[in-house]
């Protein structure tokens, strides 16, 4: 099943480092918070994905299974 | 079917349906009292099946009043189905929205409407505890709902309580509520998980509105048929509304869903000014303009069609000579106070948009606002704990479309087109 990132928001206070690591996959707005792009997460992607997850210093990005909820973080 | 209510019909303002949550004694500022409500209503269902109750609430259709309008009979079956541990019920009475008046003025006079449905809840979801939560600064609803629980300790399960929810706009959000309950802090929580799968102290918990316990302690007595008699364009049943801005007769009232926006202002005596535009929903809704939705039927769904909002049930009528760029600064400024600071695009966007709001209300607009706060509203959108930079978004977003020759107006000439008044420049 399709995986995609998801911000917790409580915990993210917008270090950026997320968007440093995976540009790929996430921007950072006006406030610099990070915009997650709707791109399927495979191979070198994933990776990406993965290094913006283990490097958040708040521990606020997760991968998750896709669902139909809204989902922009 | 021939169920009598005693209803008085010598009212001053034509009738547009025969009251249901609002039967009974006039709303004089007294809550009925249990015998005269057990007198007029009857006497509560005998505990039954638990599933025969959310069936009948699936088959009613009865929405969720707290804005949402999530099916309640899905919502019960949810926390009933849950796969393990006990249930806690929230009986939401906290309203924190400013323009809604509704569940306020249910508990100060039909209180025991309110503790029928969440005792009905409770034995229908097999919930131990049960938590009502009565906004602390709605004095009148606190005392009615202290005494009416105190008054049915021995139907109610052993841990009921009340609690007084804290001043704020959030402070009634359903993991808000939650958090609030299990350790005094009002601010909403991440989901998932959602209440109905972790709730308080981690069990399965049923948060509902208390206009829509209300309803279940109807349709419990007299059935999903008898619910669905009322409603006229699709949604059944009736709901109350709050009535406010330039309306001869503003609060709290009880319309048929699917009445018109239009025949709910007559029947609140009209206005004394002409309208230019309504906000629908809550702070968190939508403005229309007048001439756009006279004719609207009040309906959550064919509002939602309309890209508006029923929401809380709020209709704000904003007269023609009065600003809609004021009016909305004035709000986006409050929903950015609200904020409960947690969550980075709620916390700038919020403080941002009003801002910007603030500046066109003044005639004073930096370089690319306008094209910011449309910006700005979709960029919060989705991104929060929960969805009150959501909400805030859809009211800017409505307001920079209903407002925009307003708003060119005050940008390109310093004037305001609704009141003539000259901008400070």
């Amino acid at each position: 099943m399709e995986q995609r990132l998801r911000v917790d928001w409580i915990r993210c206070d917008g270090y950026g480092l997320c968007s440093d690591l995976a540009p790929d996959l996430i921007d950072l707005d006006d406030w610099r918070y990070p915009v997650l792009r709707t791109v399927p997460l495979e191979g070198a992607l994933l990776h990406e994905a993965q290094r913006a997850i283990d490097c958040c210093p708040m521990a606020a990005l997760k991968l998750v299974r896709a669902s139909r909820d809204r989902d922009r973080g | 079917m021939a169920r009598a209510f005693a209803v008085d019909v010598s009212l001053e303002v034509p009738l547009l349906v025969v009251p249901r949550l609002l039967a009974g004694p006039p709303l004089d500022g007294r809550a009925e009292r249990l015998h005269d409500h057990l007198a007029r209503l009857g006497p509560l269902p005998a505990a039954r099946d638990s599933r025969d109750l959310i069936q009948v609430l699936e088959a009613s259709g009865l929405l969720g009043r707290g804005g949402a309008g999530y099916p309640v009979g899905r919502k019960w079956r949810a926390v009933a189905e849950r796969e393990h541990g006990s249930a806690v019920v929230v009986a939401n009475g906290a309203e924190g929205e400013p323009a809604s008046a509704k569940d306020r003025v249910l508990m100060a006079h039909r209180p025991h409407l309110v503790v029928d449905g969440a005792l009905l809840a409770a034995r229908a979801v097999g919930a131990e505890e049960l938590v009502f939560y009565v906004g602390s600064e709605h004095e009148a609803a606190v005392e009615s709902m202290r005494r009416a629980i105190e008054q049915r300790r021995d139907e109610l399960p052993g841990r009921t309580r009340l609690v007084r929810a804290p001043v704020g706009y959030v402070a009634g959000e359903a993991s808000a509520a939650v958090h609030y309950i299990e350790a005094s802090d009002p601010r909403p929580t991440t989901t998932p998980p959602r209440m109905s799968e972790r709730g308080l102290r981690g069990r399965s918990t049923l948060v509902q509105n208390v206009e829509s316990l209300a309803c279940v302690a109807l349709v419990a007595r007299f059935g999903d048929a008898w619910y669905r008699e009322a409603g006229r364009a699709g949604t059944p049943g009736t709901a109350l509304v709050t009535m406010s801005g330039d309306v001869r007769s503003p609060g709290v009232r009880e319309i048929e869903l699917g009445s018109t926006v239009g025949e709910v202002v007559e029947s609140a005596g009209g206005t004394t000014r002409d309208v230019g535009a309504v906000v629908l929903g809550g702070y968190f809704g939508t403005w229309a303009r007048a001439e756009d939705v006279w004719e609207l039927p009040l309906d959550p769904a064919a509002m939602r069609s309309q890209g508006l909002t029923f929401g809380c049930g709020m209709v704000g009528l904003l007269p023609a000579d009065a600003c809609g760029v004021a009016a909305t600064s004035r709000i986006l400024s409050f929903m950015a106070g609200e904020s409960a600071q947690q969550c980075g695009p709620c916390m700038y966007g919020l403080r941002a948009l009003a801002d910007a709001m603030a500046r066109l209300a003044a005639g004073r607009p930096r370089e690319g606002d306008i094209a910011d706060l449309r910006r700005w509203s979709a960029l919060v959108t989705g991104r929060g704990a929960c969805r009150h930079p959501d909400g805030t978004a859809q009211l800017t977003a409505s307001a920079m479309a209903v407002f925009e020759s307003d708003i060119d107006h005050h940008v390109r000439t310093g004037r305001c087109l609704a009141t003539g008044v000259r901008l400070a420049a």
